[in-house]
């Protein structure tokens, strides 16, 4: 077989890195090379340089250094019983890549992930040699993003930390029993365990000596890990459930939310129809709720009609029209927990609400000004000016909201 | 008469703010003054500004106009400046009017600032630099051509200064260029646009581009609101985007077509539910460990990241059963390597009992708990669960024999007794546990830290170091009972 040129391998092994939902570049350490002696920076914001016809950000080149496996699991594109086209980065041509990109600002750095190939320590191995010959030889400041695997040696790790932003280790589905029916060689407590030992070493990181020293870092922006939506029959509390487990017990930055999308050569066991994306969007805004806006867990369940969200409607709203007791509220007066509550109102925007309420009395247009979406906010507050009246009691409010009824068609 | 002010297109923002300050030290309504970066269009009645006069009271104005300023000025907007005077005059009054939101000449200000923002990262993602110079020279050297939305390259040169210091490289746009020579940053006007070379890596880069494209989610629009058209010419990769849309309904469908049919997968859970337990462990001692962390008998293993299993010598004659592992035990897998297990080294200092002659472990092996946010909350195990992780302490009694137990708190108490209720009353005393062996009851160091009175805790102290003590005392006695 005659050996592929740069140009194909790129095209396999970065074909292959696609289902990977993460490509964010924010959340590490500040940085730069204003000293002239390397190549880089980072800003604590992410950029994304480019986006893709599939709406999603192009930040990292998000390649796998090889996509040989020897891992079977059902629903990957590089499982050891699939027919794709396989190939191999060696580790000067990963580099000569990340570097020539970064100069050119096609990226911000590097996601690196891998299949199995021999043994989970042989294969952490070769990753870390490509990170440290960036970082190193290269004197690369940039962006890096390693893929974990969960059973490799742990000075393996303990490397990978000091050397990346960022570290992740996928759980891929949603249950235990998921795990086990789609991928027999994972386990699912091993994972959990290296996500703990992750955690454990972040937390030794920023722990200063009694005199004052602070450890090198260890992955500095944090862990990640990505579930796949709708490849098993789990519903949408379930993963939820799961997430705040995980964000709870190991400290995760994020939990992406994947639709499992048909891949090429595909196992018969997996559900070929087009990616369930509207769900993994209200996913992520229940994520979102839960992280950010105080929601509980059984908030969300209480209005999720048989374990999964409404996909008409955002879940806030969804909760908001189940609790219309507690509407309209006074956006002149109401508590910022509550105003956080109010369908249409943002993070941002309670913050200028609260601040600019204190000098004067808000109006109608004022809330609108300062970017609230009023369409869906305006029957639940009321400001001078504004009052709902019957507005949030009317039955089919809903229907104001959700998206017009559809023929369906026959063929 | 109007004063007239024309402002440099190179250093803008100083400028405006110099000016602004001799404005308001003149004390010139907004009105009075007209602002511009052109000298051409100059009216006949336009006065040239008074020689400024020494600023000595430099008005104070909140640093949030300032920033808001600095940023305002890059704006195309020609009425920018007239605008931000206009704020400035009435914030000198009025300093909250910063922080107000809805007043519409701040919002609209704000607005501004914030689409001089966008355009700023937008030229931080989309500039796509040419080599122009020999790959192999020590110091390589870059160039683009790029076209911004507002004024922003000379604000964003120094995110590439700082970002590619160790290269040369310039940006050339349409007004203000900015080049970077032997590390030293400097800014020209009008240049022409130049050619560049071609450069190899501009066709690496599309096939990636073309690769990462998943076609079985097409979303044009999230990727126009982000990435706007007009910035496409300049942008290698743009150029495969029409027949990337194109050609994705039909690959998507040709991987739907390809695959065969799907069979149930419902099969290993059913089977998984209706395999039974044994009722006692009857594998070899040093399987036992491995065994436990692949326990599954109740929900518990789900949520906690690993069974602790329990620790100290096979030949311990004291062994001390606590009730489950907390979240940092959850994450070393140590029993009582966390606040607990403080507290009981100190206890077990101040009885002269020795930790590594101890055999230490719980009565339920994974961590029962709720996520409030960002903490696990601890939450006591229920009584199924302690009957399903008997199976194992049962298996550690029969391999450790220890002389005596010390259930410590009311959950290991129901695991050896059976009975969780009155342990201040049972303390202290010898009960006879369910595997026929002496149990000492006493308090859980946790209980001891969860007790807010300083006082009481002490008592409880007191009461754990005499316990064990007491207990380190009998396992020391050579009859067996």
């Amino acid at each position: 077989m005659a050996s592929k040129s740069l140009q194909q391998k790129l095209a396999v092994l970065s074909d292959a890195a696609k289902y990977d939902a993460s490509c964010a570049s924010s959340g590490s350490n500040k940085r730069d090379s204003r000293d002239g002696k390397g190549l880089g920076s980072n800003t604590g914001a992410g950029i994304c340089h480019s986006y893709a016809p599939d709406g999603r950000c192009i930040s990292l080149l998000k390649i796998l250094m090889t996509n040989f496996c020897i891992y079977d699991c059902v629903y990957c594109v590089n499982r050891v019983s699939s027919n794709v086209e396989r190939a191999r980065f060696s580790v000067d041509e990963v580099v000569k890549l990340t570097i020539d990109f970064y100069r050119r600002n096609y990226i911000e750095g590097l996601f690196l992930s891998s299949g199995i190939i021999r043994s989970p320590d042989k294969t952490m191995e070769d990753m870390v040699r490509i990170v440290r010959k960036l970082r190193h030889e290269e004197n690369f400041r940039g962006y890096i993003h390693l893929k974990t695997i969960p059973d490799a040696a742990p000075e393996l790790i303990e490397e990978a930390g000091r050397l990346a932003d960022r570290l992740s280790i996928n759980v891929e589905l949603p249950t235990d029993a998921a795990v086990e029916a789609f991928a027999p060689e994972k386990n699912p407590s091993q994972i959990r365990k290296a996500m703990a030992d992750v955690k454990l070493r972040r937390r030794v990181s920023k722990d200063k000596s009694h005199t004052g020293r602070r450890p090198a870092p260890f992955a500095p922006a944090g862990q990640s890990t990505q579930v796949i939506i709708g490849a098993d029959a789990a519903n949408d509390l379930t993963i939820l459930k799961q997430s705040t487990r995980l964000y709870g017990s190991y400290d995760l930055k994020r939990v992406y939310y994947s639709a499992f999308s048909p891949i090429p050569d595909a196992s018969s066991r997996l559900p070929l129809i087009s990616p369930p994306l509207q769900r993994e969007h209200r996913l992520y805004q229940a994520d979102w709720l839960l992280r950010f806006y105080d929601f509980q867990l059984h908030e969300i369940a209480d209005a999720a009609l048989g374990g999964n969200l409404d996909l008409d409607i955002d879940p806030k709203l969804a909760w908001a029209l189940a609790h219309r007791d507690l509407f309209p509220v006074d956006v002149n007066t109401a508590p910022r927990d509550v105003l956080l509550r109010v369908p249409g109102f943002g993070v941002k925007t309670v913050n200028r609400i609260l601040t600019t309420r204190r000098h004067r009395t808000l109006r109608y247009e004022d809330i609108n000004r300062m970017g609230a979406s009023m369409k869906k906010a305006r029957a639940f507050v009321s400001a001078l000016g504004w009052s709902p009246h019957g507005l949030s009691d009317t039955a089919d409010l809903r229907a104001t909201f959700a998206p017009p009824p559809e023929q369906l068609t026959l063929f | 008469m109007t004063q007239r002010i024309v402002l440099p297109r190179l250093g803008t923002g100083t400028a405006w703010r110099d000016s602004a300050r001799v404005c308001l030290a003149m004390n010139l309504h907004p009105n009075d003054v007209r602002w511009s970066d052109t000298a051409e269009d100059s009216s006949l009645f336009d006065a040239a500004p008074d020689a400024p006069p020494a600023v000595h009271d430099q008005a104070k104005v909140p640093k949030a106009f300032v920033s808001l300023a600095q940023s305002v000025v890059w704006h195309t907007d020609a009425d920018r400046f007239d605008r931000l005077y206009a704020a400035l005059y009435r914030i000198r009054s009025t300093p909250t009017l910063i922080r107000d939101r809805a007043d519409p000449a701040i919002a609209q200000l704000r607005k501004m600032e914030k689409a001089v923002h966008r355009c700023q990262h937008k030229m931080k993602a989309f500039v796509r630099f040419r080599e122009i110079g020999d790959p192999t020279a020590p110091r390589r050297s870059f160039a683009a051509w790029f076209e911004p939305t507002h004024n922003t390259m000379e604000p964003t040169a120094d995110f590439f200064a700082k970002r590619f210091a160790d290269m040369d490289w310039r940006i050339v746009t349409p007004s203000v260029s900015a080049i970077f020579e032997g590390g030293k940053l400097c800014f020209a006007l009008d240049l022409p646009r130049p050619d560049f070379p071609e450069d190899a890596n501009e066709k690496l880069w599309t096939t990636y581009f073309c690769n990462i494209f998943n076609p079985a989610r097409l979303k044009v629009n999230a990727m126009t609101s982000e990435m706007p058209k007009k910035y496409w010419k300049n942008l290698p990769e743009a150029a495969s985007i029409p027949h990337l849309i194109a050609g994705a309904p039909a690959r998507a469908r040709a991987m739907a077509d390809a695959a065969p049919t799907l069979p149930p997968v419902r099969t290993a859970r059913v089977q998984r539910a209706a395999a039974d337990f044994d009722t006692a462990w009857k594998g070899p001692g040093d399987a036992l460990g491995a065994a436990l962390s692949a326990c599954t008998r109740c929900p518990l293993h789900a949520t906690a990241t690993q069974a602790v299993a329990g620790c100290g010598p096979d030949t311990a004659r004291l062994m001390i059963v606590g009730e489950q592992p907390g979240d940092q035990e959850d994450l070393t897998g140590q029993p009582f390597s966390g606040p607990a297990g403080k507290v009981l080294d100190g206890a077990f200092a101040q009885a002269g009992v020795d930790r590594e002659g101890v055999y230490l472990t719980n009565a339920v092996k994974h961590f029962k708990h709720i996520v409030r946010g960002k903490r696990r909350i601890h939450q006591s195990p229920d009584r199924t669960e302690i009957e399903h992780c008997r199976f194992w302490l049962d298996a550690e009694i029969r391999r450790i024999q220890p002389k005596i137990i010390v259930a410590m708190g009311a959950t290991a108490a129901m695991a050896l007794t059976g009975d969780r209720r009155d342990i201040l009353k049972r303390r202290g005393h010898l009960e006879t546990g369910l595997c026929g062996r002496p149990v000492m009851i006493t308090v859980h160091p946790s209980h001891i830290l969860r007790t807010p009175d300083k006082a009481k805790q002490n008592e409880l102290r007191e009461m754990l170091v005499g316990d064990l003590s007491g207990a380190h005392a009998i396992s020391l006695t050579e009859t067996a009972m």
